[in-house]
């Protein structure tokens, strides 16, 4: 078994470590180095050198970003670092498991990030539906103050850091980062045009940085291990390890991290234990509800940024949805299409109306009112409702399963509308 | 010079500073949008601006952008009629009728609509959906708006201005997807004194002029002309529209340097006061045989009038009036027996305030220069009361210096979230010193809330801070000295100042020390310029042309100096005391009064003139930067109701036209000579013809009076201006001050007006309208010191009656949308003082001056020690000047 530092000092009853657990797992001695021995500019180029990338779903590189942050003389007072726990992606459960298991390593990362980016206070957004993680973070975040990790001249390093636990409307908006900024001043999750970037212009107008919760755990293993044993844990372009998660008619759905550009195949099969019995695999959303559909033809991809990319659909979070031949391709989209229909925030025309109309017509070909003409005009949403048309991301990645559903799953669609029923309803 | 390429063409543009689509539109290129707004800027919301742009000539895919939110470069490819961008263009139409219901015949917004110009722009005319659409239930808004929310395509435009723009509470966006609801909490008035422009701002007919609907016509079947309001001395532009011969709606009309595109609600729904019970509209005649006054016919009317006219008339004037209408009287009267029809707190201090403008060293601001300012002194004037259209204009002031800050790290000035979000709750210096609470308190820096004394020492002493040469304030207070320090060191970052003050007050030490700060200001090298705001439409005006106090007609009348008194659109019971308007009266032996509504003073008059509304009268008024601006019919002349100036001159048996009242009053002293320029004379032709009041689709112009008469008659013309009140004339755009719509092919909004403007959201073809009359060559203010710090006398308040938007202003008051939102009388003391009086909120109290008595309900507010405030309601002692009061509860 290869090495699983995000997850491998979880415990197995699912209680959270705590302080004095995590410490005893190495936990704090990353920061230890780091506000000791560091400057902030070498612990950006640390998880620069890292190869470190997001992990809610855009893969930025996350050193890279932290250098857009106006750094040195430039830099501005105050400047914010969020962690963005707000896990709202259908199929997507990855970040409360480590919410949930092991807080501190998340708040060692945020003190690590904050250290390097010159924060002096930093929000974790929470969704709000993670009611047991809420209570382990706060829990954890006491402990951090009352060991001096938070709070004012943190250790004597002379950097001091306040972390607010923050939990989300409810709102799948929130979890877009400028969204979830608007949301974190009490404002409508709208997003806000980029740039400016929220690096330059975020939380209340200072530059913040925004990381996936997933993320920011990485960062307590590669300062304390370095940024060369951090690339050696994976194989593939993309360094470190992927929480990677399945879940529908698999044998044993869950998570499990693994070195990044693991297989398709293998997380599925190995992990998943396969397809349950007289299920076959139909196809896959590979990243979360928001990713091209890949089919049993693309089981030997890696899940890695570029692997995937090539195969047409998104890595994503990590987490994917499978579709198994019980099920109708069509309803399952009808159910994200109507998911992200009702999430749209309603700001630009695209999303708000076109979704809905989306939905609309999936329902009818769904229940039987499906009209030849109906497979154009979705076809041709899914390009109208594409990149730059919207003003943000959400419509975009709402379409993707849509149009891979045309192309991979056409026959289903025709069937629903030629024999006016869905073939998989007992009506 | 910056070069676009718009599908392969060159295009020039004069500068590179603004966005793709308002340099587009400057081009002449239709380019449909919905939530951009060139005074809101841009936010990316509605997608319908999409064009394509090309990274270079290589590329030939290009990318769809919003062209909104894309700067402007030099040598950028740009391709409006790309296909991909067309189709996108109508696909977000047709998005946006997925929900909006067919009803555009029975929507008040048709024919005027921007939803319908651009879904006819886009092409998009089929529909293919077979779905049923989302229906919301809308709210009763109050008086002035309709609401109707099914219309709504969710630009988001009325909460940008609403709430952004104008700082609005109760309307938001509410709910979320396609859901998104903009209203209020719960049905209710909107509170904003600026919502009735989101009839304007909304691209479609959500929400919709409410009392507008009484009388409602098309666009294209009203006629329309170029109007200045006439309810408060800033002047705004307007376009009153009317329709069988009645006034149906006043709209904004753009000056880039006054009103630009927003008007304040008392200006927009003041008309109806047009149809009050109390207009006069048949000339009245005193017979003591018939018990009263009796209806005459204009000869017999003007022909006892004019017999009443002898060596001991004496002519009282009006700031509601027109300068000519003021001019005409002084000239059949006589300038010395020509009284300014103003209290003689406010004939002092118009006159100081004139005296205060014409000094080099102090400029009188535009408001578009106070939106330009970077900090504000506000010394006393409740603006937000007595000049809504100005408190708007601060409101821009205040958020000026963090823009421009946040703009400074590269953020597009225009990009108006971003410029939002960056500046977050930052404002610029906006310091208020006054004596009540007013509704910018809360953009303030800082107020200071102190009596009227008090805020001139306040001013003198920032003055003093400045300029070494000036008097120091004695005894000032340790905190009022940190708080001038504070001011003194906020202003001098400031690019540019703007100190505001007004008339209301009755103070001229807090004009005076105005006109220091800004006198220090510019002396010490920093740019500065001035408000006084006059509480008229023509207190400026009228001060202008001069005469003397009304006190003095009254001392004249109790020598038996006064036989006969023409008192010109005035209710002299709002410029003076009840006892002593009973007693001019008592001495006056006979009486005429020219006005447009029966007031406590017309009803006594022997011989009442039915003088025209504005809306029914060519005239000018002079605003607080010293502006002539005219202002012309939009009813055609009739028999009986006639302009002031011409029932005038028909006393003085004298028949001239508004150029030659004009002509005579320019002759008449070189403050008035540029008055002829305020805009082109009734010779005026465009390509030999008139301007046209009726648009080219104007219909039922021969039905119109089909019932009284089938033959075509001859369409009406404006003997006074080169209108025509017809469709008849030259099609082509007037010049800005002749402008009476905003159409232009494909464009049938409000939005027509980006045809009109030289640079979309900038100047005007044509220039800006109006005349300035004050030069800058009065003589330097010689410096003044601070009055003594206030005090009260034992047992009395300095009253100050209050201003309100709605009910202050006496003709506005008679509108009934207006009147709807009047405020109930009451006294205001601050919570001291009523403790001190055993009072609590509601109760009755007795407010007893030199010459009267009123009771009136208490209410509590943060008043200065020793000052009170009163509301008396429309008809009350509102005109009253700060006076000494008594105030005690009343015996249960």
């Amino acid at each position: 078994m290869s090495e699983r530092p995000l997850t491998e000092n979880l415990k197995a009853d699912g209680s959270p470590l705590s302080f004095a657990e995590y410490e005893a797992a190495g936990g704090y001695e990353a920061a230890a180095k780091a506000l000791a021995s560091l400057t902030p500019d070498e612990a950006l180029k640390t998880v620069q050198d890292s190869g470190l990338r997001g992990r809610g779903g855009a893969g930025f590189p996350t050193g890279a970003k932290w250098s857009l942050a106006p750094r040195g003389e430039r830099a501005v007072k105050p400047t914010y670092l969020v962690a963005n726990a707000d896990e709202m992606e259908p199929g997507t459960f990855k970040d409360r498991l480590l919410l949930e298991g092991n807080p501190h390593q998340i708040i060692e990362g945020m003190l690590l990030a904050g250290y390097a980016i010159g924060a002096t206070a930093a929000y974790i957004f929470l969704r709000v539906e993670y009611t047991r993680a809420a209570a382990r973070v706060r829990q954890a975040l006491a402990e951090a103050y009352a060991r001096g990790w938070l709070g004012a001249n943190i250790r004597g390093s002379g950097y001091s850091l306040d972390i607010h636990l923050h939990t989300s409307a409810g709102r799948y908006m929130c979890g877009e980062e400028t969204g979830l900024i608007n949301s974190l001043q009490g404002r409508r999750a709208t997003p806000r045009a980029k740039p400016p970037f929220p690096v330059v212009s975020g939380l209340f107008g200072k530059p913040t940085v925004v990381q996936n919760a997933e993320t920011l755990a990485n960062l307590p293993p590669i300062l304390r291990r370095g940024a060369d044993w951090y690339k050696s844990l994976s194989s593939s372009a993309d360094a470190g390890t992927k929480i990677y998660g399945v879940s529908g008619r698999v044998k044993k759905p869950g998570l499990w991290e693994l070195p990044m550009g693991a297989t398709i195949r293998e997380i599925l099969e190995d992990r998943a234990g396969g397809m349950q019995d007289g299920r076959k695999l139909r196809g896959l959303l590979p990243g979360g509800a928001s990713t091209d559909f890949l089919t049993p033809e693309h089981l030997d991809t890696p899940m890695d940024f570029n692997s995937i990319q090539r195969a047409g659909s998104r890595l994503g979070t990590g987490t994917m949805i499978v579709l198994d031949d019980g099920a109708c391709p069509v309803g399952m989209v009808l159910n994200l299409t109507r998911f992200f229909a009702r999430e749209s925030c309603g700001w630009c025309t695209p999303c708000r109306e076109g979704l809905p109309y989306l939905a609309q017509i999936l329902q009818a070909i769904e229940s039987g009112a499906g009209e030849p003409d109906d497979l154009a005009v979705l076809e041709e949403h899914t390009r109208l409702l594409g990149p730059g048309m919207t003003f943000c991301a959400l419509a975009p990645g709402a379409v993707e399963p849509l149009q891979s559903a045309l192309k991979y799953f056409r026959e289903d669609f025709e069937r629903h509308i030629n024999e006016k029923r869905c073939p998989w309803s007992n009506g | 010079m910056t070069v676009l390429f718009v599908d392969g063409k060159p295009r020039e543009l004069a500068h590179a500073e603004g966005n793709l689509l308002q340099a587009l539109l400057t081009l002449g290129y239709d380019v449909p949008y919905f939530c951009w707004h060139p005074a809101l800027g841009s936010v990316g919301a509605c997608r319908q601006c999409a064009v394509k742009v090309f990274r270079d000539k290589n590329d030939t895919r290009g990318q769809i952008v919003m062209s909104c939110m894309t700067p402007v470069r030099d040598g950028m490819l740009v391709s409006v009629d790309d296909a991909t961008a067309k189709r996108f263009r109508k696909s977000v139409i047709e998005w946006l009728m997925l929900n909006h219901p067919h009803d555009c015949p029975v929507c008040d917004e048709g024919g005027q609509c921007h939803l319908q110009d651009v879904t006819v722009m886009t092409g998009h005319n089929c529909r293919t959906t077979r779905f049923p659409k989302r229906t919301h239930r809308s709210q009763d808004l109050g008086p002035f708006l309709q609401h109707e929310m099914n219309r709504c395509i969710q630009c988001y435009r009325c909460v940008r201005f609403y709430r952004e723009y104008a700082g609005g509470k109760d309307l938001a966006a509410l709910g979320a997807h396609h859901h998104v609801y903009f209203g209020r909490e719960a049905s209710g008035a909107l509170e904003s004194e600026f919502a009735g422009n989101l009839a304007e701002v909304c691209p479609t007919g959500v929400f919709t002029d409410k009392p507008a609907r009484a009388r409602y016509a098309r666009k294209w079947d009203l006629t329309t002309a170029p109007s200045i309001c006439a309810h408060c001395g800033l002047g705004c532009n307007t376009i009153v529209a009317a329709r069988y011969g009645r006034v149906v709606r006043v709209e904004n009309r753009y000056h880039p340097a006054i009103n630009g595109y927003f008007l304040c609600d008392r200006g927009r729904f003041a008309r109806d006061f047009v149809e009050s019970e109390k207009r006069i509209r048949t000339p009245l005649v005193r017979e003591a045989s018939a018990g009263g006054l009796q209806p005459a016919s204009a000869v017999a009317a003007v022909k006892q009038a004019a017999a009443l006219l002898g060596n001991k008339a004496i002519g009282i004037g009006s700031p509601r009036a027109s300068l000519e209408g003021n001019f005409a009287l002084r000239e059949l009267v006589g300038v010395d027996r020509f009284y300014l029809g103003l209290s003689a707190q406010d004939a002092r201090l118009a006159s100081l305030a004139l005296q205060i403008l014409r000094t080099p060293a102090v400029p009188a601001y535009s408001l578009h220069e106070i939106e330009d300012a970077e900090a504000a002194l506000i010394l006393g004037e409740d603006v937000a009361n007595t000049a809504p259209r100005l408190a708007l204009a601060l409101r821009q002031t205040a958020r000026r210096q963090p823009a421009r800050a946040a703009a400074a790290t590269g953020i597009p000035a225009w990009q108006a979230h971003s410029i939002a979000d960056a500046i977050h709750d930052r404002l610029g210096p906006l310091y208020i010193a006054g004596p009540v609470a007013t509704r910018l308190d809360e953009i303030a820096t800082r107020t200071y809330r102190a009596a009227p004394d008090d805020v001139a020492r306040l001013g003198f002493a920032v003055a003093a801070a400045f300029d070494d040469r000036l008097p120091r304030v004695a005894d000032l207070p340790a905190e009022v000295a940190a708080l001038v320090a504070e001011i003194a060191a906020a202003l001098k970052p400031a690019r540019r100042t703007v100190v505001v003050a007004g008339l209301w007050l009755g103070s001229e030490a807090v004009l005076l020390a105005a006109a220091h700060v800004v006198g220090a200001l510019r002396g010490a090298g920093f740019d500065a310029g001035l408000c006084l705001v006059p509480p008229e439409a023509n207190t400026f005006g009228l001060a202008l042309l001069g005469g003397r106090p009304l006190a003095d007609a009254f001392a004249l009348a109790r020598q038996g100096e006064v036989e006969t008194a023409l008192v010109l659109e005035n209710d002299l019971h709002r410029r003076a005391p009840a006892a002593a308007v009973d007693e001019f009266f008592a001495a006056v032996k006979n009486f005429v009064a020219l006005d447009c509504v029966s007031t406590r003073t017309a009803t006594r008059a022997s011989v009442v003139l039915p003088a025209a509304t504005w809306a029914e009268s060519d005239g000018a008024f002079v605003n607080n930067e010293g502006r002539a601006q005219r202002f012309y019919r939009v009813i055609p002349p009739q028999e009986l109701v006639r302009d002031s100036w011409r029932w005038l001159d028909a006393l003085a048996g004298v028949n001239r036209d508004l150029d030659g009242v004009a002509a005579a009053l320019a002759a008449s002293s070189p403050e008035f000579a540029a008055l002829p320029q305020a805009a082109p004379d009734a010779k005026f032709r465009l390509l030999n013809e008139r301007v046209p009041m009726q648009p080219r689709r104007f219909s039922g112009r021969t039905a119109i009076d089909a019932a009284v008469e089938v033959s075509e008659p001859k369409p009406p013309l404006d003997p006074d201006s080169a209108f025509a009140f017809s469709m008849e004339g030259c099609d082509g755009q007037p010049p800005p001050a002749l402008t009476p719509f905003y159409w232009s092919p494909n464009w049938n909004s409000v939005q027509a007006l980006n045809k009109f403007q030289a640079e979309v959201g900038g100047p005007l073809r044509g220039g800006e309208p109006g005349a300035r009359l004050l030069a800058p060559d009065g003589p330097s203010l010689a410096p003044s010191s601070a009055p003594p710090a206030f005090a009260a006398p034992a047992d009395h308040w300095l009253l100050l009656p209050i201003q309100t938007v709605f009910g202050s202003d006496e003709l506005s008051a008679l509108s009934p949308a207006i009147a709807a939102r009047i405020l109930a009388p009451f006294v205001a003391l601050n919570d001291d003082a009523a403790k001190a009086l055993g009072a609590t909120a509601g109760d009755a109290l007795l407010v007893e001056l030199d010459d009267e008595a009123v009771r009136l309900p208490l209410a509590i507010e943060p008043l200065p020690h020793g000052v009170a405030a009163v509301w008396a309601g429309p008809d009350g002692a509102d005109a009253r000047p700060p006076a000494w009061a008594r105030i005690r509860k009343e015996a249960r």
